[in-house]
């Protein structure tokens, strides 16, 4: 849940303990990772200007975005960025991160421009030295918020990103840190070496599946249409005591920003797994209690000492009767054994207890799941 | 009729609204093509858009598809002079075909050419005059081209495009690039055009029909606006001097 995220960010960390880490996870069919950025973004600042955090104060590195968008989004969310210049500073790695540019004209004090992304000592040590700059030394915390690490990948091998990542997180004076990824512009190992780094992972994802392969259908774009505005939101929490929690909601893109609600109801996937025919699949409830009320051969109806009687189609009910003190060589192996049985009625019972009534029909469930050999 | 059979176009890329001289300033847009669809003819539309909308407008094209005598023809079909436009200052024409990468020289690395394209871009906008600061765009046909003039590094193309980008921040100048989506079929290859959806503000997806060929309809524009949050799906069919879009069904022929 996105409010359980902002809360675990803008707690930090305990002493001793590493920063909570968030990774903000998107693909291409669902692409709101920016938009979840600049919320919690948005969210965990006012914290720290409220006074409501131990982190004294953030260091944004962007990568995919210009700071002026930055210092823009703040000041549109209400937050002063001129009075608070203290508590918050960007580090440009967007203007001119190779070095191409002759001159950098100076957005404003709460920019420093970073030349040279490659080395990642280099970053790791201007993230901290800004840090220190803007909170001071020894024990006071400050939040760090990555932009994107897609860039940065690209730019550096995964082991150097790692290690930064790593270094930036176990840093006595970072209190959380959190960042953004596009899963799909990287190997699934890169974005797993990433994801164990976090205690958190907030992954997005279309509320459709598209089907593959399928161009230029109608109903693929309206699919897309869909997913264009609205998306599902899945945290995955490691919390303190080593459980992992998971939770989902759902994601809105309207023109006031982010929403996020909780997800409908359940019987809205199970529909959408029915596959639609034109026969009608479900039961009415008159249906479910008929099936309910169905008597079933070959189980014990009959406690009430009278002798249970089985018609098995072929004889008359009369002439069973006769048969069943006689032990009779009976293909039918069921029967066999519950006439056996009855008269075995006084060394001992069969009971049968069907464990199959609770199930649904056509469900998934494969019954070996909890065959413990 | 020019004007109102092309405007699904223009509507889905916000074309349409006449209050500013140019909509796309800032936008990145990114059109992807395939070998049945070409989609050039969406760079000549937007060419021609730039400069009949206002004539504060500037089009740097850069090309390492086709001479200039390519556009200047395709253009005057569509009634627009490019050589009067180049001397007037509001066409600039970079010829790519000439560029020569060398490796191995001293000091000059396969990126070095895009970092000198880049350098000369941003004096050609540093010395327009302010007002047309505002209003530039700068059109790439195409970037799969360019790669090979890269010597295969998607990684200094890529990097060019940011800065690219970064005019788009500092002078608000539209960037309009074109690429081919077939051509990408390995696994690295396609980070390369899904790093452009997600750098794109608009992506245009030209494809050809589910169906197939045929005669009436050339095929399908799939038109994604992030900033407005709409995704518009049309057919189209190119002419002789124009482009005609319409929704499935409503073919004028």
């Amino acid at each position: 849940m996105a409010k359980s995220i902002c809360i675990a960010l803008r707690e930090g960390a305990l002493e001793g303990e590493l920063a909570p880490t968030l990774t903000i996870k998107d693909s291409i069919a669902s692409p709101f990772g920016l938009q979840v950025f600049d919320h919690v973004l948005s969210q965990l600042f006012s914290s720290i200007l409220a006074g409501k955090s131990p982190s004294q104060g953030l260091i944004l590195v962007s990568f995919s975005r210009s700071p002026s968008f930055y210092l823009e989004l703040l000041k549109n969310k209400g937050i002063n960025v001129a009075s608070s210049d203290k508590r918050i500073h960007i580090l440009d790695c967007y203007n001119d991160p190779l070095g191409w540019k002759d001159q950098i004209v100076e957005i404003s004090s709460t920019v420093t421009v970073f030349r040279e992304v490659k080395h990642m000592d280099k970053l790791f040590n201007s993230i901290i030295e800004l840090g220190r700059g803007l909170v001071g030394g020894g024990k006071i915390r400050f939040s760090i918020a990555i932009d994107s690490v897609d860039e940065m990948l690209r730019r550096a091998s995964v082991s150097s990103v790692a290690r930064l990542l790593s270094n930036l997180r176990s840093h006595e004076q970072i209190s959380s840190i959190f960042w953004l990824l596009h899963s799909d512009l990287h190997k699934a190992r890169v974005t797993a070496v990433l994801e164990y780094l976090s205690s958190m992972v907030a992954s997005l994802e279309p509320s459709h599946q598209l089907a593959n392969g399928q161009r230029g259908d109608l109903e693929n774009f309206a699919l897309i249409e869909h997913n264009s505005k609205k998306g599902k939101f899945h945290v995955r929490f490691k919390k303190r005591n080593g459980r992992v929690h998971v939770m989902s909601e759902e994601v809105h893109m309207e023109q006031s920003g982010i929403n996020f609600t909780p997800l409908t109801s359940e019987g809205a996937i199970n529909q959408g797994l029915v596959p639609k025919v034109q026969f009608n699949l479900q039961l009415s409830e008159k249906e479910r209690i008929d099936k309910a009320n169905v008597v079933l051969p070959f189980e014990h109806q009959g406690d009430n000492g009278k002798p249970l009687q089985i018609y098995d189609g072929r004889r008359s009910l009369v002439d069973s009767k006769h048969e069943r003190a006689v032990a009779v060589e009976n293909v039918q192996t069921k029967e066999e054994s519950e006439s056996e049985s009855e008269s075995d009625r006084q060394r001992g019972e069969i009971i049968y207890y069907r464990d199959s009534d609770d199930e649904m029909p056509d469900s998934d469930e494969d019954p070996d799941d909890d065959l413990d050999i | 009729m020019n004007q109102r059979s092309s405007n699904l176009l223009d509507e889905a890329l916000g074309l349409d609204q006449a209050s500013e001289p140019w909509p796309l300033k800032g936008r990145v847009v990114a059109i992807e093509d395939r070998v049945e669809t070409s989609g050039s003819f969406i760079l000549h539309h937007l060419l021609k858009r730039s400069l009949s909308r206002n004539s504060s407008n500037v089009s740097i094209f850069i090309a390492f598809a086709q001479p200039f005598s390519h556009y200047d023809r395709v253009l005057r079909k569509q009634g627009w002079n490019l050589v009067s436009q180049r001397d007037n200052g509001r066409f600039f024409f970079f010829d790519m075909l000439k560029l020569q990468c060398p490796v191995g020289d001293e000091g000059i690395t396969p990126g070095g050419g895009l970092i000198a394209l880049y350098g000369k871009i941003h004096k050609t906008i540093s010395a327009l005059p302010e007002i047309s600061q505002k209003n530039v765009s700068i059109i790439i046909d195409d970037l799969s081209l360019m790669e090979v003039a890269a010597n295969g590094s998607s990684d200094h193309v890529l990097d060019f495009l940011h800065y690219c980008r970064t005019l788009t921040s500092e002078f608000d100048c539209s960037l309009i690039t074109l690429n081919h989506e077939d051509i990408y079929s390995t696994e690295d290859g396609s980070t390369f055009l899904l790093q452009m959806a997600y750098l794109a503000d608009i992506l245009i997806k030209v494809e050809p029909l589910a169906t197939g060929l045929a005669a009436d309809v050339h095929g399908q524009l799939t038109v994604s606006n992030k900033g407005r949050n709409k995704a518009s799906n049309f057919h189209f069919k190119v002419k002789e001097n124009m482009v005609e879009c319409f929704y499935p069904g409503r073919s004028r022929d």
